[in-house]
């Protein structure tokens, strides 16, 4: 039973992170068409915000809810500081944006290895996540668990936001038509801002949680980005549930995959499975109707 | 131009019988090259490289000091490259070797095996230097080892590594697996251990590891119940680490190598896991490492051939000097003695030479011995290996290692591990 | 001049481009550079091969393919099994199989013992992955951003797969302690100078392959996809297929420069194919300018220098600088370096017709 059910709720909180990963990318790319590959590396900047944190409060079993806002914050600010100085002046040119946060993510990463070293700085899990719950014979972690309630409560928290405010609505409308959404009064530019803050800031909530999971090292974001990006274009853009699906399908397969054949081969089946889904849906799970060509 | 039958005169094939020679292959290279002959055809003259030159009639010696200062690994060669600056201080302040004053000439490997091979080409036929101290990485060695022999240099190698291995031009003075993997079998064997499980990193050294381990256990008659590997760069050790608490295992082998470490730790103590139950013995965690791993490793095996716990004079004083030089805060660990010690038999053997020749060098080498922090090593000519005292260390609560097993003395290195019945290279 | 010689100049410049370049490769650096700093440069001529092959690809076929080390790597890993036969001799079995194995050697490897098999499969390797992937992601109409994704998750999992069959491919470490060259002793300083001088005719072989498919009516269509794939769909012109043959293109020329990387360089390891050596062989590209002839090779040439010049000079600062050069060049000047005369000029007939 357990070898059943051990691949099933370890790879839900590898899928939940990967939720917490692919939702900001999935915003942003769904509503500018901007790929920001330094979007990994904000999952590193809230692991070390975490870090950091617990430098200042010492005490573990609170520096982790300290770090949750403090996290959200800082990489959401990174992300609008990158909006702003760069991704702003090169709207028409989404491939672009892409290789210029390529950059990013490379001094990013050698700033973090200047400040804290390369070897990597260790989060002290606070008491009350220590510990394991039997679940159909299987010790789920409960960090584990946290990192799935975590991860669930920023969906709920983002559907929330997207379906019941006014600054939501104008975000489903600029995604769904950028150009009316402008003659209707909206500011699209405000309304990228904040997307990006929030975005990048859910990265950082990822980060505080990978930070429980594993080391916090600088290379930390490049371990996820790219299931991140599968899970996005498998899922399909502008709509959050084809995310979901996607974020728990991947983990949930590559952790099946890692434990009848290797770590290493679960990633290339991964990989191989994305490309046939594309086969029969290109545009991935769901995504917005429109009416344009390309 | 020059004509075909010319050019590939000049184009000298390998006077070896095994060289096999497609006719057409060889024929379209003979093409390219009269493309190419029209000039440019005088470096090849002025490129006989090698150790001869090497420039010993100053006051002073290069010596190249190639550790990667970018990358992944580079925290853990800085420590290597720090402690190489404190010997060669000490050996200058001290009159240098043969009174020649030492210069460095420093390089960057930026982690990546392609960059060493290039780099120490670098150091040996455009630096010139007389001896290489670095790599760290099995892939970093195995990158230098063809241009080091092909240019006929020098390389020390302070770190422990897979054995398997001897060049006529690499010294090795970190540990081979009958110093330290061996060992911490047979210490294994009389804890009691009846069951074992194998993780490590997937890279060389934990499979070559693995593999001694596997044919030693069987010896020992020790069970193996697991083995499992992940990627250097993953730090998800979930669904391995619960095979490791269906499998009950005695003991844990863990070749884990750098910071995927953290993601097992967390992962074995969260499960409930151990030094109790399943206690885990590493060759990869040391003083540097065993604070850094997120939850407390206290009870846990390490197997060294140097702690800085090490009672002896030399160590008093290699952990004062530094301290001194880099801060009470900075640990000394197994490698940096080794690439300490490795800078003093260097000096040993020249002065002994009486020459930086490297054929006079390696004439010399056999029986040249160093009183260094973990004891003294001696020199085996025959394998460029040194003599080391196993340990296995148990780690206390200041994250510093208790001795609780040693060698009955230093074991003479065998990389081959020739003197040992049971091994069979050909098995799996 | 006549309007008449002008356009013929204008052709033909290119030639000139290619000439000028040839003369500086095979003469000039031969005669003024060591036998070290020599190999140095044929390692990133090797880059500049696969680097043609982007400009192809992305330049003018707006295709951002950011895998490109997964081809270096085919050609790369096809010669280096091939060397490394040479290099055990006849019937015998590479070295590091017997050191993380039983020293059987797998059967796809018993083909590579003939050179020229290698030859051939450096070149369709490549083709035959390229036309898979491409014909899936291009037949779907997946592209722009998506194409790119997946080609950097393919360099990414192409990596973790080299290193996880350490029994088949060396694994972490790589394949190398390469003796021979087809029969030529690799560590004479004339045969290096040689390897070195075919890296460079290979170069400019691919130098003059682009020229002619950028002269010819494949070159226009492949433009006209890029600006605007619908219209030419509208013209009833497959936009996937004139799509798969620059990608199937930029795919054997990446895989002839990592063939050629694996002598010179004297290794081939995952790191020099994965995502990150992908990304470097793009940052020479963007440098020089995607979408000019001669931009991509020597943007690839002058990335591959600064990396050791720079690394050599500021060896904890070469990823700023490599970081910053992606910013810098990309947001500034997205059409590359050698795009400065044009915007100069443009700058100065503005200021003369003002």
């Amino acid at each position: 039973m357990d070898a059943l059910t051990t691949p099933l709720l370890a790879g839900t909180a590898s899928g939940a992170l990967l939720l917490i990963a692919a939702l900001g990318l999935s915003l942003t790319f769904g509503q500018m068409g901007v790929i920001n590959m330094a979007h990994g590396e904000f999952l590193m900047v809230g692991a070390y915000t975490a870090y950091a944190t617990q430098q200042v409060v010492t005490n573990a079993d609170l520096s982790i809810l300290v770090a949750l806002p403090v996290a959200f914050v800082v990489a959401g600010l990174l992300g609008l500081l990158l909006e702003v100085a760069v991704i702003s002046w090169m709207y028409r040119r989404p491939l672009d944006t892409l290789l210029v946060t390529v950059g990013v993510s490379l001094v990013l990463q050698q700033l973090a290895k200047d400040i804290f070293g390369a070897q990597g700085d260790p989060v002290v899990g606070p008491g009350w996540l220590e510990g394991t719950i039997p679940v159909f014979g299987y010790n789920w972690p409960l960090r584990q668990i946290f990192t799935v309630v975590l991860a669930l409560g920023a969906l709920t928290a983002l559907a929330a936001l997207l379906k019941y405010t006014s600054f939501g609505r104008r975000i489903r409308a600029t995604v769904q038509n950028r150009d009316l959404a402008e003659t209707m009064g909206v500011s699209t530019r405000v309304v990228d801002r904040i997307t990006f803050f929030v975005g990048s800031g859910l990265a950082g909530l990822g980060g505080v949680a990978v930070s429980l999971i594993s080391g916090t090292n600088p290379n930390l974001g490049r371990a996820y980005i790219i299931s991140a990006f599968l899970v996005v274009v498998a899922g399909g853009l502008g709509q959050l549930k084809g995310t979901v699906i996607a974020a728990f399908t991947v983990g949930v397969v590559t952790a099946y995959f890692a434990d009848w054949t290797s770590a290493a081969m679960a990633q290339v089946a991964t990989f191989a499975l994305v490309v046939l889904f594309l086969q029969l849906r290109p545009q991935g799970l769901f995504t917005v109707r429109t009416r344009g060509l390309t | 131009m020059l004509t075909e039958k010319q050019s590939t005169e000049r184009f000298r094939p390998v006077l070896n019988s095994r060289a096999r020679r497609a006719t057409g292959t060889a024929t379209a290279l003979a093409a390219a090259l009269i493309l190419s002959s029209c000039g440019g055809s005088t470096a090849g003259e002025d490129g006989a490289s090698g150790s001869g030159c090497v420039d010993t009639s100053g006051d002073s010696i290069k010596l190249g000091f190639l550790q990667s200062t970018s990358g992944v690994m580079s925290i853990s060669e800085q420590t290597v490259r720090d402690s190489l600056s404190l010997a060669m201080e000490e050996i200058n302040a001290d009159g240098g070797i043969m009174g020649k004053q030492i210069e460095p000439v420093v390089e960057d490997g930026a982690s990546d095996p392609a960059i060493f091979a290039e780099k120490i080409e670098k150091l040996l036929t455009a630096d010139c230097v007389a001896a290489v101290f670095g790599g760290w990485t099995s892939a970093s060695r195995k990158a230098m080892l063809p241009v080091v022999e092909a240019n006929n240099g020098l390389l020390f190698y302070p770190v422990q590594y897979e054995g398997l291995e001897a060049s006529e031009n690499i010294y090795y003075t970190g540990a081979t697996t009958n110093q330290q993997i061996i060992p911490a079998m047979e210490f294994l064997a009389a804890e009691g251990a009846k069951t074992l499980f194998l993780a490590g990193s997937d890279y060389v050294f934990p499979r070559t590891a693995n593999k001694i381990i596997k044919q030693y256990a069987a010896e020992l008659g020790i069970e193996i119940v697991g083995e499992e590997y992940v990627p250097l760069d993953d730090d998800n050790w979930t669904t391995q680490v619960a095979k490791i608490v269906a499998a009950k295992p005695d003991f844990v082998f863990n070749t884990i190598n750098g910071s995927s470490n953290v993601g097992f730790i967390k992962a074995y103590y969260e499960q409930g896991l151990g030094p109790d139950t399943s206690p885990i013995i590493s060759v990869s965690i040391a003083e540097e490492e065993a604070p850094a791993m997120g939850h407390p490793v206290t009870g846990q095996y390490a197997a060294w051939n140097y702690f800085e716990s090490v009672d002896s004079a030399a160590n008093s004083d290699f952990i004062a000097a530094f301290k001194d030089k880099y801060g009470a805060g900075r640990p000394t660990s197994d490698p940096m003695e080794a690439a300490y010690t490795s800078l003093y038999l260097y000096k040993n053997i020249v002065e002994k030479a009486g020459s930086f020749d490297v054929d006079e060098v390696n004439g010399a080498s056999d029986g040249v011995s160093y009183d260094a922090p973990e004891g003294t090593v001696v020199i085996d000519g025959d394998n460029h290996h040194i003599s080391k005292t196993a340990l296995i260390g148990q780690i206390n609560a200041d994250n510093q290692f208790d001795v609780v097993f040693s060698s009955d003395g230093p074991i003479e290195p065998d990389p081959f591990l020739e003197g040992y019945d049971w091994w069979d290279p050909a098995a799996e | 001049m006549s309007p008449k010689t002008l356009s013929l100049l204008r052709t033909f410049a290119p030639l000139l481009g290619i000439a000028a370049l040839a003369v500086v490769m095979l003469v000039v650096a031969p005669a003024v550079l060591s036998p070290f700093r020599l190999n140095s440069l044929g390692k990133y001529t090797c880059w500049a091969i696969a680097a043609v092959g982007i400009g192809l690809a992305w330049g003018r076929g707006g295709m951002l393919v950011l895998g490109q080390g997964v081809f270096f790597g085919l050609g790369g890993y096809s010669m280096a099994m091939h060397l490394k036969l040479e290099a055990a001799g006849p019937d015998g079995v590479p070295d590091f199989m017997l050191l993380y194995g039983d020293g059987t050697m797998p059967a796809f490897w018993e083909p590579f013992r003939s050179g020229p098999f290698t030859i051939f499969a450096i070149l369709a390797l490549p083709a035959i992955a390229a036309t898979v992937l491409g014909w899936a992601i291009f037949k779907r109409r997946v592209k722009g951003a998506y194409f790119a994704i997946l080609t950097q998750a393919m360099a990414v999992v192409f990596a973790t797969l080299l290193v996880a069959t350490i029994q088949e491919t060396g694994g972490f470490n790589g394949l190398n302690q390469f003796t021979q060259f087809f029969g030529y002793n690799l560590y004479d300083p004339v045969n290096k100078q040689m390897v070195y001088s075919i890296t460079v005719v290979l170069l400019i072989v691919c130098l003059l392959i682009v020229w002619q498919l950028y002269r010819s009516r494949f070159g226009e269509l492949l433009v006209a996809t890029r600006d605007a794939e619908e219209r030419v769909r509208f013209l009833g012109h497959d936009p996937a297929n004139i799509k798969l043959v620059a990608f199937v293109v930029a795919a054997m020329m990446a895989s002839v420069g990592g063939a050629m990387f694996a002598p010179i360089a004297g290794i081939i390891s995952p790191s020099d194919v994965d995502a990150t050596a992908s990304i470097f062989l793009i940052a020479g590209v963007a440098l020089g300018g995607r979408a000019l002839f001669l931009g991509p090779a020597l943007g690839a040439l002058t990335v591959g220098y600064g990396r050791t010049s720079l690394s050599e000079a500021f060896p904890n600062q070469w990823t700023y600088f490599l970081g910053a050069m992606f910013i810098v060049v990309i947001l500034l000047l997205p059409r590359g370096v050698g795009d400065l005369p044009r915007l100069v000029r443009s700058a100065l007939d503005r200021r003369t017709s003002a």
